[in-house]
């Protein structure tokens, strides 16, 4: 539906490799093969949208990106750094990849601005007026300027989600993983926190999202995928995957929530 | 405050219009017929005990137990030739209670209803003390209630100019009570007053407060070391929170009064106040460690990870997020905790200390005040009463302020 103006607005997509899975596997308890070897490259610049029934384990696989999920088997690269079990890698790792949590999980008990600032100053040691400076640039950009000195408990679910995106790219990440970013939301709340995300994808951000929006991936993502039962379906550009399913998985599931 | 009434809704006001004190109790209070019948007999009881009490504080308590002996309950056997540090003391901490009172209050009113009633009852006791004890233990009392009631004020003032004082306020303390701990003791150009000769109220609050000052961090300690990933951190937690928790607290000060000295080397002599202060601090840190764990696992996971997604390292997460929301949380249940280990200080006068009920039974020994438990009890009844409720004051200012416009 947007076809002409998605081929205007398409940014750059670079050859170089910032996420690189290799038959990722996990089990969960020792006995719940939740990943089933999963592999996925994703260049820099690129959006790629995930997709798959409740319980197929999306969220346990991009989580593994940043660490919040360990892995048994297989292999993770992030920006040329293989994700170990050192601490330090890990932190390294989580400094480059920001998340957003369908929850918001915002700090209650700080400002909005303070949890822009939070880890810029802790993390990054930033003084804390180059990081407020920076904190109200984003605020802004995402349209909450205004609300800066609220705290999250003040805020729409909307407003919420949006201060939760500034808050991760205010370390400035090269990647930004989107887990159901909009699932918590009343609809007339969704399409604020889309189009923050849309601005950022033009803007050349490397993102993994996991969402139901058909819209925002038709129009946004480079590629779609479809997990199901731990392991990845299919992997197509968002008019194949959308038009002419190859797999009979995913027309079934796209018969359901189309 | 509906807070501390049992029965709220016997309280509350419609939401609607006001209506007049006769019809809210036809309507609350003589509704039908049981409700009339349940009403008189109330009034009846109420009546009864009222008229016994009152006639045994006026007719037949015989107050000069107390009036008698005022200092020995306040401060014990402190010497005489030093009591204006006690005084300053008091002055100083009404300085300093004043003063934070307005800068927590600097954006509100200074005085609430129950505020202006507490000012009011001290005023009037201060008044009262006139004719037992001097006029001039009298005005000094109310001049150091006008310094705190003026300093209040001065506070709000202060507290508009650097709201970032607040943030500051504990650490204000802890200097403040080292000022004061100074006083009490002597030592530098001070004569020094042995820490065992301490006795009255002023050891009941030495003991408790130093005990609460020193159980909050390690309870907060034991209850992050029992969530620890090291299996040795975790399992001496465990093994001591639940050692200490399967005792009573008296045989806790007793092994600390006795057993401790045999165990010690002979030249190694530890005041016999430190002792106790140690086993009422390792007591209540127990307790406030399993208070504080429930505290930290009421936090949702989401915010750790949250916070750790950004970067932070493990330590940080903690300090910085779950710490902070976690005591936030418990709060009422810390504050419940410390009031108890304040009124448990009086287990120490079993274990043969002179704190205000130590100090109380040796004044009912004296051949001149024979058989006047009832005066004194009563009195010592209303000073643990003035303690605790102070607290819980205090508690409820806290929780207010930290509670501004979260959630
Ligand atoms: N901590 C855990 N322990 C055991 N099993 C878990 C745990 N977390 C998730 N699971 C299971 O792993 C599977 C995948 O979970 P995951 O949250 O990754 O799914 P999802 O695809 O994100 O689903 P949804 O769309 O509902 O968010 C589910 O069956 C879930 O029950
Ligand atoms: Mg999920």
């Amino acid at each position: 539906m947007t076809q002409a103006q998605t081929d205007t607005i398409q940014p750059e997509v670079s050859s170089e490799k910032v996420i690189i899975a290799r038959d990722v596997e996990k089990w969960y308890d020792n006995n719940f093969h939740v990943l089933r070897g999963v592999s996925l490259t994703v260049n820099k610049g690129e959006v790629v949208v995930v997709m798959g029934p409740s319980g197929s384990g999306k969220s346990t696989f991009i989580r593994t990106f940043n660490a919040l999920e360990s892995y048994q088997k297989g292999s993770i690269e992030i920006d040329g750094i293989k994700l170990s079990h050192d601490l330090k890698n890990i932190e390294t790792i989580r400094r480059e990849v920001g998340m957003v949590f369908q929850q918001f999980n915002l700090f209650p008990h700080l400002t909005v601005l303070k949890n822009v600032t939070l880890s810029p100053i802790w993390v990054r040691r930033w003084p804390k007026a180059k990081a407020e400076e920076v904190a109200l640039q984003l605020l802004e950009r995402v349209g909450i300027l205004e609300q800066a000195h609220k705290f999250p408990g003040q805020l729409s679910g909307g407003q919420q989600q949006r201060v939760a995106i500034a808050r991760a790219l205010a370390m400035q990440p090269k990647i930004m993983l989107f887990d159901e970013p909009t699932s918590a939301l009343d609809p007339e709340m969704v399409r604020e926190v889309l189009d923050v995300m849309r601005t950022l994808a033009n803007s050349g951000m490397t993102m993994v999202c996991v969402t139901h929006e058909v819209g925002f991936a038709r129009e946004v993502a480079d590629r779609v995928v479809l997990m199901d039962s731990g392991v990845l379906v299919e992997e197509a550009t968002p008019e194949e995957f959308f038009q002419n399913p190859k797999e009979e998985r995913t027309q079934k599931f796209l018969s359901q929530i189309l | 405050m509906t807070t501390t009434n049992p029965e709220p809704s016997a309280l509350s006001a419609p939401p609607t219009a006001q209506i007049s004190p006769v019809a809210w109790a036809k309507r609350n209070l003589f509704s039908d017929w049981s409700n009339t019948i349940l009403t008189v007999v109330c009034l009846g009881a109420i009546a009864w005990l009222a008229y016994g009490l009152l006639n045994w504080i006026f007719t037949q308590a015989q107050w000069q137990v107390i009036s008698a002996n005022l200092r020995l309950f306040f401060v014990g056997r402190y010497p005489a030739q030093l009591m204006w540090r006690p005084w300053t003391v008091l002055g100083i901490i009404a300085l300093s209670a004043g003063l934070t009172w307005g800068i927590l209050a600097r954006s509100t009113w200074l005085f609430n209803q129950t505020g202006l009633v507490v000012l009011g009852v001290i005023a009037a006791i201060c008044v009262a003390l006139a004719v037992p004890v001097s006029l001039n233990t009298s005005l000094l009392l109310l001049a150091i209630l006008g310094v705190s009631v003026a300093a209040a004020f001065a506070g709000q003032r202060i507290g508009q100019r650097f709201p970032t004082l607040v943030s500051w306020l504990p650490l204000i303390w802890l200097g403040i009570f080292f000022v004061v701990f100074g006083l009490i003791r002597g030592g530098l150009f001070l004569q020094e007053v042995r820490l065992d000769d301490l006795s009255g109220l002023l050891l009941t609050l030495l003991t408790a407060i130093v005990s609460i000052v020193l159980s909050f961090p390690l309870g907060v300690l034991l209850a992050l070391g029992r969530q620890s990933n090291l299996p040795v951190v975790r399992w001496m937690s465990i093994g001591f929170i639940e050692i200490i928790r399967g005792l009573p607290l008296i045989t806790i000060l007793f092994m600390s009064s006795l057993l401790v000295p045999l165990v010690l080397p002979p030249n190694v002599r530890i005041d016999r106040v430190v002792r106790a202060i140690a086993g009422l601090t390792l007591f209540s840190a127990a307790y406030l460690a399993e208070n504080v764990r429930g505290g930290l696992q009421s936090i949702p996971r989401g915010q750790s990870e949250a916070a750790k997604a950004l970067g932070l390292s493990a330590p940080l997460v903690t300090v910085l997020i779950i710490l902070p929301q976690a005591l936030k949380a418990v709060i009422p249940t810390i504050v419940g905790q410390f009031i108890s280990l304040f009124k448990d200080t009086s287990l120490l006068a079993i274990v043969g200390f002179a704190e205000l009920l130590g100090i109380s039974q040796s004044i009912l020994s004296n051949p001149n005040f024979l058989g006047r438990y009832q005066e004194v009890y009563a009195f010592d009844t209303v000073i643990y009463f003035c303690c605790c409720y102070a607290m819980a004051l205090a508690s409820r200012r806290l929780e207010r302020q930290l509670g501004t416009g979260q959630r």
